[in-house]
């Protein structure tokens, strides 16, 4: 079937408008792979950002004593390496690949609300600039860690914590406006033909994450006022001398953390059930069962947020019930690798950079998965609590996980959105490094908590020496290979072999049969229903 | 293909100036407020951050209504086909949806401190044990008057929640009153709106002024009621849990009546300006979906905040 030639047919009706001239273009856009590539660069960049926080941490981590940076600063770098990680890189690097690929893979000429979506993205820099800029502040930035418990957030707070309350809040307006527009795009946008059930994963489990979104970021809203008004208004919420509770604080927060997890690792599911048949050029594996399986992720991770504060004391039955419900977590998850190895089973498997990223991403994520089971027992948890086990834990879902598949996400796409073949021989070099990187980095951070090393401290006692020099040289091999990356777009921005239409020879979907580089409009008029095959 | 036409002509603006200015404007006001803030926490003049925050207050609120009026125009010049009407209802539905977790939020803390953490304060339960070597004395009870360190947090005289189930006292209970109020404004919206949907614009306009009416009825007895919280109850923010759970739940509602009425207001003008047709008239629909909103979290808090 010569798919391209039918979707160049009606790429090409509509061709009176390119982009406009100069800088105003990213400014003023409604365009969805213009707000995508910002959303996208833009995370490149606090990814950058966070990561030199990161490195602070551990060049400091080092060694035991102090070295390099006074304890209240060494403080202020995990508060903001996380929050800068969770809120400025892992998720608007998800939400620039929906606007880039959700339109192309659901036969949308935009999404839904253009305008807002522009309205979404420049909240952010915004939003950053003033969350980033209280390090320059009198009394130093937030020093709270990145799930700001109360009341170090409140009662012992830099009053800085005012500008780190707004930046939340901004930046939570601006999630839930992306998290509507992927919404409306998904449910309202669809080319006809092109069915729920006959969705690409990756729509799939944007459609779940935006509910996410919508149901939690509001949760998170309103805990940061609750603290802005304990500051400034004396009220008395997590202050147990009014009769408040300072464990309400740990109830709100993840009420909103534990689905947060999920907004950053339920896009990356839907990455690598796109990359992995490609490259195994087989249908993915189970597809229906790999959809209800993100639904009941979803479900549960509304139900399981106590997990992450067993040591505060809770009722033995609240004990039980977030145990059981969080090990059932454990089920739909399995459900979803199995289905990617039955993928590739007996599958014609080619090992392209993207593909290495997904599978990579397959038995690194299944390893944090495991330390999360083993986290998730109440008992054995009262004595992970708080240590390096835990920090080895969701690096392990989050960088190898999340990050990875992004990267994987990246080195798949790059050829449809710049329209040339990137250096594979550099991908390579740039998995293996972050590979060996990343191992080295998080793995012995297992033994360092099994060994009750606590977190977010700058010194430790001597017995932890070894791991910590070792944790460190992989983070700075980690940390200067993804150097490596930005060359690689840049070179496939400036050119290179070009890349067809299908790009991979296994690729299926929509996006695949519009031209590479992607046209500025696609899909103005909806594709041809034959294009759109069963899943 | 039959199904091509309605799908061809979803309007995509080429450009816009909006977003990005209303995110200058964002910026400005949340900067100028926390400094305002912060100013004031430090004993130092605010005048400085006040303006910042009101400059951006204005420019935001200027972008806005630019937005507003630029997306009316297009409808009224015939860009909105039935798809993108359709995105804006379901962009409408899941707003109302975030602001429902919003105050899911807020009943949630209410819920958690009132029937977990204040009980194990005053020693109930095997959590009790923190709350004998805290404060021995303290008594758990809700709503809580005697706070358990009362030099920290004042206690209040009373509450203001219902503790007579008589006649006579719902007769003269401020909050029952604004409850008939809030629960009747949703009706006359709902008799405007069918006024609309069949093209009797007097009804329309004078329901809608009916409606307009009790909600500034409602926030005006919403502010006596401040009031006298304040002045004679001496429930206050600062007054214990009993008054910031009172004061967050009721004052946030009281702040989405107060936009509630004023996009009312904005759908009166708009009324009166001949605007909306009886097939399409989403904005309206979209405000009276609002106000709905609003006056079943009314009615929620009067049973969880006053009632029980």
């Amino acid at each position: 079937m010569s798919t391209s030639s039918a979707a160049l047919d009606h790429s090409h009706d509509d061709h009176h408008h390119g982009p406009a001239k100069g800088f105003s273009r990213w400014l003023f856009t409604t365009n969805h792979k213009d707000i995508g590539s910002m959303y996208l660069w833009f995370s490149f960049a606090m990814f950058l950002l966070g990561g030199t926080f990161a490195l602070v941490i551990r060049a400091e981590l080092f060694q035991p004593g102090l070295q390099f940076v006074e304890p209240n600063f060494f403080n202020q770098m995990t508060t903001m390496h996380g929050l800068v990680m969770v809120f400025g890189a892992v998720m608007p690097a998800f939400v620039g690949l929906a606007n880039w690929m959700i339109p192309l893979m659901i036969g949308a000429p935009d999404m839904a609300l253009p305008r807002m979506n522009n309205w979404s993205f420049w909240i952010l820099p915004f939003a950053f600039a003033l969350m980033v800029s209280t390090l320059f502040m009198e009394g130093g930035g937030p020093n709270f860690g990145w799930t700001f418990y109360a009341p170090l957030s409140t009662t012992y707070a830099p009053s800085s914590v005012t500008y780190f309350i707004f930046a939340v809040h901004i930046m939570g307006a601006s999630s839930i406006m992306g998290a509507i527009n992927v919404i409306a795009t998904i449910l309202n946008m669809r080319a006809p033909g092109m069915t729920l059930m006959k969705m690409p994963l990756f729509v799939w489990t944007w459609l779940i994450t935006a509910y996410l979104l919508i149901a939690v970021m509001p949760v998170l809203a309103g805990v940061v006022t609750m603290m802005l008004f304990d500051i400034h208004f004396g009220t008395s919420f997590f202050n147990a001398a009014g009769g408040g509770d300072p464990v309400l604080f740990q109830h709100l927060f993840w009420f909103f953390g534990h689905p947060e997890v999920y907004i950053m690792i339920l896009p990356a599911f839907g990455v690598v059930s796109a990359i992995i048949p490609t490259f195994a050029r087989k249908r993915l594996f189970g597809y229906d069962s790999m959809v209800y399986a993100t639904a009941s992720i979803a479900f549960l991770s509304f139900i399981v947020w106590a997990h992450h504060m067993f040591t505060v004391g809770m009722p033995l039955a609240g004990q039980l019930f977030f145990m059981y419900a969080t090990m059932l977590i454990a089920v739909p998850t399995g459900v979803k690798v199995f289905n990617w190895v039955a993928t590739m089973f007996r599958g014609a498997m080619t090992f392209e950079t993207p593909m290495l990223f997904a599978i990579a991403f397959v038995v690194l994520f299944t390893i944090g998965g495991f330390t999360g089971v083993m986290l998730a027992m109440t008992p054995v948890d009262f004595q992970y609590h708080d240590t390096y086990f835990v920090v080895a834990h969701f690096h392990y879902v989050l960088v190898p996980g999340a990050v990875f598949s992004l990267m994987a996400a990246a080195y798949y796409w790059l050829p449809k959105w710049t329209g040339y073949m990137y250096d594979e021989n550099l991908g390579k070099l740039h998995f293996w490094m972050s590979f060996v990187g990343v191992n080295l980095l998080f793995f012995p951070q297992h033994f360092l908590g099994l060994a009750g090393m606590p977190r977010r401290i700058p010194d430790y006692a001597l017995q932890f020496a070894n791991f910590n020099w070792i944790s460190s040289v992989g983070a700075f091999l980690f940390g200067f290979s993804q150097l490596i990356l930005l060359v690689v777009v840049i070179k496939c921005i400036r050119g290179g072999k070009k890349a067809t239409d299908q790009v991979w020879e296994g690729a299926e979907g929509l996006e695949w049969t519009v031209p590479s580089p992607a046209p500025y409009h696609t899909f103005e008029t909806p594709p041809d229903p034959s294009l759109i095959k069963d899943q | 293909m039959a199904s091509e036409s309605s799908h061809s002509v979803y309007y995509v603006p080429e450009q816009t100036k909006f977003p990005f200015f209303a995110s200058i404007g964002l910026f400005f006001m949340v900067f100028g407020l926390g400094s305002v803030l912060n100013d004031i926490s430090a004993s130092e003049s605010a005048t400085g951050s006040t303006w910042i925050a009101l400059a951006g207050f204005t420019l935001l609120s200027f972008i806005i209504f630019q937005w507003f009026a630029t997306v009316i125009r297009e409808n009224h010049a015939g860009l909105n086909n039935e798809q993108l009407k359709r995105s804006y209802v379901w962009g409408m539905l899941w707003f109302i949806f975030s602001e429902v977790m919003f105050f899911a939020a807020f009943f949630g803390a209410l819920f958690y401190v009132r029937n977990l953490s204040v009980p194990w304060l005053g020693g109930e339960g095997e959590k009790g044990v923190a709350g004998e070597f805290l404060w021995p004395e303290f008594q758990a009870a809700w709503p809580l008057i005697n706070n358990p360190d009362s030099s920290i947090f004042t206690n209040p005289h009373e509450a203001l929640n219902v503790h007579e189930w008589s006649l006579s006292f719902f007769a003269g209970y401020l909050p029952f009153w604004n409850t008939v109020i809030l629960i009747t404004s949703s009706v006359t919206l709902h008799y405007a709106h069918h006024a609309l949907k069949h093209e009797n614009r007097k009804r329309l306009i004078q329901w809608m002024f009916v409606t307009v009416g009790l909600g500034i009825i409602f926030l005006g007895l919403q502010a006596l009621e401040y009031v006298e919280a304040y002045g004679h109850y001496g429930l206050t923010l600062d007054s214990g849990i009993y008054g910031s759970t009172f004061f967050l739940l009721t004052g946030f509602h009281g702040f989405h009546v107060t936009l509630g009425t004023f996009i009312l207001i904005v759908m009166l003008l708009r009324c009166l300006k001949g605007h909306f047709k009886p097939d399409d008239h989403f904005g309206f629909e979209a405000a009276a979906w609002y106000w709905h909103f609003v006056d079943v979290v009314w009615v929620m808090l009067f049973f969880f905040v006053y009632l029980l």
